[in-house]
């Protein structure tokens, strides 16, 4: 039986619509602000577009960070995949307790700790801070996400499906590439999405890792809000937040179609 | 029965297979041959090791001791893609993500034969298990008993050295499964293909193979055709297991080429045909299948050998024969079948009747352990 919402209900669920969304929707609408100064309205106008266009060194950043976004998503889906195959796949060795606590570990973790120890490490080798170190950061963190969603799915993936495969007469790596990886998949690119928003909003970890010549899009963002917030930066992240909500909708429908597949 | 044209070396020989899982052992000491196209059945209740003794030769679990012979050849350090076994898979394993035809070609493509062969090879196949037509669609769109024939398919197509089934005809309704009982045979035979089954169903076991092997808590306990399976079980175990039992303890009283006495202090004065290899006074028991147990209202004339008094405990009536259990005055409950070949509604004995059961001495089987 389903009964229409509660006036109770109703707005609560309008309350909490508004408290989520009510900032992102005014930083929206003043992206299209034709003035000059963020808080007073001017009518419409795409002109922090077209200065956003003209804008080098924030292109510059976007790029960098779609860039590194993309590099890590791929590896972490890489990592986080093959350390779910080990975890659900490999029964018991040595080790098993404190691999899959390392692996969850930067769920966990404040961020800035990671960062910090991240910062030590690159330190400590020696390594050119810049746009690897971020793009290694970046992979380690979302490496565990990927592997949290690719181990759900594998839990429940009919582990006969492969030993046919290998009883038809294919060998382990190409039964696992050619029946098990397309059955898995969906959960794969729904971790590949994750990671790749993950790494392009952060903030923290990159502000830590980083080095000249590689700055990000939040980095960017970030030190020219504390100048002072001027309309290209509402128009900026109005990109952003469709590029991340574009990936992370599409990450629910193909995890989704996924289910429905099953 | 096919039996076997070369009967020196057998197609697949376990020498002293063990597998532990931890310190239990799951598969204990088996030896078995199995000759080029035989119908074999591993029979044993859920756990004995069966399954576990078939992934071993699929090659899906490693043996702690012994060896598999396969044509002469240990196949023990074989991986599982290079064993020409094929395996049918309980849960079938259809690949969800291939059609029919992918299913059926997906053996056939690692071994990177011509597209053309492939071709022709999957649409014979499939015109095999009657599946023609289906080619196209998904597993997911096909039933239940079509679907188990596109696995049968799958494996058959590579042509095994043995075919391997584990459990095949679990997931098939009643009716569907006596057909692809047949089925199943009929096909082995026109293929003369060697056919490995396990199945814990023993007239599945007994309607299919030509010969059984009875498992129990990791060990092989008996290995025969069905009807000496059946017949001469070599232990209580077995004849339990295999159908229903009749059984009386005794002791030996007198043995030899006329046949074997026992005297049993419930049952009095019992007589087998055949003679036991053991010495006097042994404590045995007597099995009797309840189908050889004959009831009668009166007692019967001349010997009293092999004949209880008792009372109709309990009637079943199963349509095309009759069970009856019957309380003896020795306290011992014995149960009886008879077959119901006229169409009595009325039955001439009934509940709490007084009745006499007797049986041939050729019905029972002695039985030590």
């Amino acid at each position: 039986m389903r009964r229409g919402l509660s006036a109770f209900n109703m707005t609560a669920v309008a309350l909490g619509l508004a408290f989520l969304y009510l900032p992102i929707a005014i930083l929206v609408i003043y992206s299209f602000n034709a003035s000059r100064l963020v808080t007073v309205w001017g009518g419409w106008s795409t002109r922090w577009y077209v200065a956003l266009w003209n804008d080098e060194a924030m292109l510059e950043a976007a790029w960098t960070s779609l860039r590194i976004a993309f590099l890590s998503a791929t590896a972490a889906t890489i990592l986080g995949t093959l350390a779910a195959v080990v975890l659900v796949r490999s029964g018991r060795f040595f080790g098993r307790t404190a691999f899959s606590g390392l692996v969850y570990a930067p769920l966990v973790m404040p961020e800035v700790i990671t960062g910090l120890s991240l910062l030590l490490l690159f330190v400590a080798i020696e390594a050119d801070r810049g746009f690897w170190t971020v793009t290694m950061a970046h992979t380690t963190v979302t490496m565990c996400f990927v592997a949290v969603i690719v181990q759900s799915r594998l839990l429940s993936f009919d582990l006969s499906l492969e030993e046919a495969a290998m009883d038809l007469g294919c060998p382990p790596l190409r039964a696992f590439l050619t029946v098990t990886l397309p059955l898995i998949f969906p959960a794969v690119a729904a971790g590949w999405m994750l990671a790749f928003t993950l790494s392009l909003d952060d903030l923290v970890l990159a502000s830590f890792t980083t080095g000249p010549g590689a700055t990000t899009l939040p980095i960017r963002i970030y030190s020219e809000v504390r100048l002072g917030v001027k309309p290209e930066i509402n128009a900026v992240s109005t990109v952003m937040i469709v590029v991340v909500a574009v990936g992370i909708i599409a990450a629910t429908l193909i995890s989704k179609r996924g289910v429905v597949a099953r | 029965m096919n039996g076997s044209s070369d009967k020196t070396r057998p197609l697949l020989r376990f020498e002293g297979v063990v597998k532990r899982f931890g310190d239990v052992p799951a598969v204990d000491r088996v030896s078995l041959d199995i000759h080029e196209g035989e119908f074999f059945a591993l029979l044993g209740p859920s756990g004995c090791g069966k399954t576990t003794l078939l992934r071993m030769l699929a090659g899906f679990e490693q043996l702690t001791e012994g060896h598999i012979l396969l044509d002469g050849q240990d196949i023990g350090d074989v991986p599982p893609h290079r064993r020409p076994v094929n395996m049918m898979f309980q849960s079938y394993a259809l690949f969800p993500h291939l059609t029919v035809a992918g299913n059926v070609a997906f053996g056939l493509k690692q071994e990177a034969l011509p597209k053309s062969e492939i071709e022709s090879r999957v649409s014979a196949m499939l015109a095999l298990v009657r599946l023609e037509g289906y080619g196209g669609r998904k597993p997911q769109q096909l039933s239940g008993g079509q679907r188990q024939r596109v696995a049968l398919a799958r494996a058959l197509v590579k042509r095994p050295r043995v075919l391997l089934l584990d459990e095949p005809l679990s997931a098939l309704d009643r009716k569907l499964r006596e057909e692809t009982r047949f089925e199943l045979v009929e096909l082995q035979q026109r293929l003369g293909l060697t056919f490995i089954i396990v199945t814990h169903d023993q007239h599945e076991a007994m309607i299919m193979a030509d010969r059984i092997g009875v498992m129990n808590r990791g060990q092989l306990v008996q290995v025969g055709p069905p009807s000496e399976v059946y017949e001469q079980p070599n232990s209580r175990w077995v004849a339990g297991f295999i159908g229903d039992i009749n059984l009386i303890e005794g002791r030996v009283a007198a043995t030899g080429p006329q046949g074997t006495e026992i005297k049993s202090e419930t049952a009095g004065r019992l007589h087998a045909a055949q003679p036991a290899d053991v010495s006097l006074g042994t404590s045995v028991w007597l099995a009797v299948r309840p189908e050889k147990v004959s009831i009668a209202a009166h007692a019967p004339e001349g010997s009293q050998t092999n004949v209880f008094a008792g009372k109709v405990a309990d009637i079943g009536y199963l349509g095309n024969s009759s069970l009856y259990k019957v309380k003896l005055d020795n306290g011992l409950v014995m149960t009886a079948v008879v077959a119901n070949r006229t169409r009595l509604l009325e039955r001439p004995i009934g509940r709490y009747d007084r009745v006499w059961l007797s049986f041939p001495s050729d019905a029972g089987v002695v039985l030590t352990r």
